[in-house]
């Protein structure tokens, strides 16, 4: 996550609360949504941001996972997120969600 | 005009750098200032290739043209552990440089006297490069004025602020600023620039010498990389095209500089083909050179897998967009895609204005383009970094939109990406990998008759110039040519037009035989 984001996010739990707040990602693979949640959860691995060394345990989802999919209008989701759906390797990125999730968030 | 703008030659080269890799990339710069001891900067020197690899390194291969796209198609994934047979430093489009014959370019193209070499290594280089056959006496001959020993060259850095150049950790050379105060002509800027300049030339030159371009008559050149060049009065100010057209000798081009990120030289087409389709220019010259940030860009991921650093070359790329020759690929200035600002950023919407909205208002299916070209990034080096596949990522996009609009089955998006698509063999460099490196091989497929239509498609990040949310794209569509330059508008043959001129002819023929003039 880059350093622009990671402060954001860091603002935001600081003015409304980490029990408040919820990342939600677009991220296009397992792996790169895997290292964004990680960051808001058990901090910046890559030691490089404001977020390193800082456990925020922040609840974060990506948007096509079936939680996140029953909160967003159905037409809204196949305008803005359905085509994406086919390109992107759903069953991994819920995989790694789910594993970061129960190690790291503090808020479920 | 009738008929299109076309394609008529394409140049691609690359300079193998990689001390610059360690002194001038981003991420190894940013690491010295803020972890000067970390592992990452002990263990990259190790990885760090050879000259002779990276000429044998089969992307590297496609790029100057000794391979073809649908070599590294057939070669198993990944690349870094294979190399290409025969490989050579010449190439059909252009060559491959080492880093000690770029310094010596860099030299030449500096006309503020602010780059010294070390004097054995300046003559050695000129010999080298006098080999090469790319510049005139007089230009090599600037690699003869040298004086400087390693201690002054070692004090310009230490006590002048100049940035250093280095061969194997050895300093041989120093790039001084060009003013005391301006942090636009620092060093470090007047490094970045040189560079970009100096990769550009090489480019423009290959072209000439590759493509069989005529220098003098190119009419105009147009620079799309991602440096700025000015001075604290006007930071941006350019004129990259003109300055890299001088050394390369364009006597006849004026020229300019166009930007857009990424997106950049699919914009700068767009500029050219229409200079060309208005009549305004008959040649115009697309060009850009490669930057030094980007390089080891995901340096720490290739290192942390054992892997070379493969972002290792400062790359360059020119391109001549001429008038209809009947020959020549057509570039279709009547089927451009455009990321409007009202389009927004779901990549659906992304996809349907760069792809589906302008084939449709031509007519056109997705499946009637045989190969689309968008960001051609290498996935040996973005796979490593976990940015994934980037061509295959949006050859399925092209594909996923076309299942919504009912134009393909949801079964057939893997043959899709492999008959419509192509493997990614573009440095990492930004504007480099964004849709132009296929339209060298684009022209030679289209002349063999194995491509009729291919779509090009630049995305930039503007966002990262935080002046704006939005993103960019456009695209264009290029074709075989089908004569239209010789006849009516697409139709290839004019009837009444042709009529026209008969009846013109036997008229003058006829006032000819009456001895009227």
């Amino acid at each position: 996550m880059d350093l622009e984001n990671q402060k954001r996010v860091k603002d935001f739990a600081e003015k409304y609360g980490p029990e408040n707040l919820v990342v939600i990602l677009g991220a296009a693979e397992g792996e790169a949504a895997g290292l964004a949640a990680e960051t808001v959860t058990a901090g910046d691995p890559t030691f490089a941001g404001p977020l390193a060394g800082v456990q925020l345990g922040l609840t974060v989802y990506h948007i096509c996972e079936d939680e996140m999919k029953a909160e967003v209008d159905a037409g809204v989701y196949d305008e803005q997120i359905s085509m994406m759906e086919m390109v992107m390797d759903v069953d991994d990125i819920a995989n790694e969600m789910s594993s970061i999730r129960n190690d790291y968030c503090k808020y479920l | 005009m009738n008929g299109y703008p076309v394609l008529k030659g394409a140049s691609y080269t690359l300079a193998v750098t990689p001390d610059m890799v360690i002194h001038n990339g981003t991420t190894q710069t940013t690491e010295q200032i803020v972890n000067p001891d970390s592992e990452y900067l002990k263990e990259l020197p190790g990885h760090l290739r050879s000259f002779e690899d990276a000429v044998a390194y089969i992307p590297n291969q496609v790029y100057i043209g000794n391979a073809k796209p649908a070599d590294l198609a057939s070669t198993e994934f990944p690349f870094y552990d294979k190399k290409w047979p025969n490989a050579s430093r010449d190439g059909k489009y252009g060559q491959i440089m080492p880093q000690d014959e770029f310094y010596g370019v860099i030299q030449i193209c500096d006309v503020f006297d602010l780059v010294n070499l070390e004097k054995s290594f300046a003559a050695e280089v000129k010999g080298k490069l006098a080999a090469q056959n790319l510049f005139t006496e007089a230009q090599l001959a600037v690699l003869d004025k040298n004086e400087s020993t390693p201690e002054a060259i070692t004090a310009l850095v230490n006590d002048e602020h100049a940035e250093g150049l280095y061969m194997n950790n050895k300093l041989v050379g120093a790039i001084k600023r060009a003013h005391d105060v301006d942090v636009n002509l620092s060093a470090h800027v007047m490094l970045e620039n040189l560079v970009t300049k100096a990769s550009n030339v090489i480019s423009l030159i290959e072209l000439v010498k590759k493509a069989g371009v005529a220098p003098e008559e190119v009419d105009y050149v147009i620079d799309c990389c991602e440096e700025a060049c000015g001075d604290m009065n006007q930071r941006g100010g350019g004129n990259f095209a003109k300055a890299a057209a001088e050394i390369a000798g364009f006597t006849n081009a004026t020229g300019s500089d166009v930007r857009g990120f990424c997106a950049g030289p699919a914009h700068a087409v767009l500029h050219a083909a229409a200079l060309v389709k208005a009549g305004t220019f008959k040649h115009v010259v697309v060009t850009a050179g490669g930057c030094t940030a980007k390089l080891g860009m995901n340096g720490k991921d290739h290192v942390k897998k054992g892997l070379p650093i493969l972002e290792d070359a400062i790359a360059g790329f020119s391109v001549m967009i001429s008038e209809d020759d009947g020959v020549s690929p057509q570039i279709r200035t009547d089927i451009i895609g455009r990321h409007t600002i009202g389009t927004g950023s779901a990549p659906q919407n992304v996809i349907g204005a760069l792809v589906t909205n302008p084939l449709e208002a031509a007519g056109l299916k997705i499946l009637d383009i045989d190969k689309y070209s968008p960001e051609m990034q290498n996935p040996d080096i973005t796979k490593p970094a976990g940015a994934g596949d980037v061509p295959e990522a949006n050859y399925k996009m092209i594909a996923a939109l076309g299942v919504k609009k009912g134009e393909l089955a949801r079964g057939d998006i893997a043959s899709f990406v492999k008959d419509h698509g192509m493997t990614g063999w573009a440095p990492t460099q930004g504007h480099i990998p964004s849709g132009v490196p296929y339209l060298g091989p684009l022209r030679d497929e289209v002349l063999a008759g194995e491509t009729k239509k291919a779509m090009i498609i630049g995305k930039g990040s503007l966002f990262l110039g935080r002046m704006t949310n939005l993103f960019d794209g456009v695209s264009f569509v290029v074709q075989a040519n089908d004569g239209s330059a010789q006849g009516g508008q697409g139709a290839g043959f004019d009837e009444a037009a042709v009529k026209t001129m008969i009846g013109q002819a036997m008229r003058d023929f006829a006032k000819g035989l009456l001895g009227e003039e």
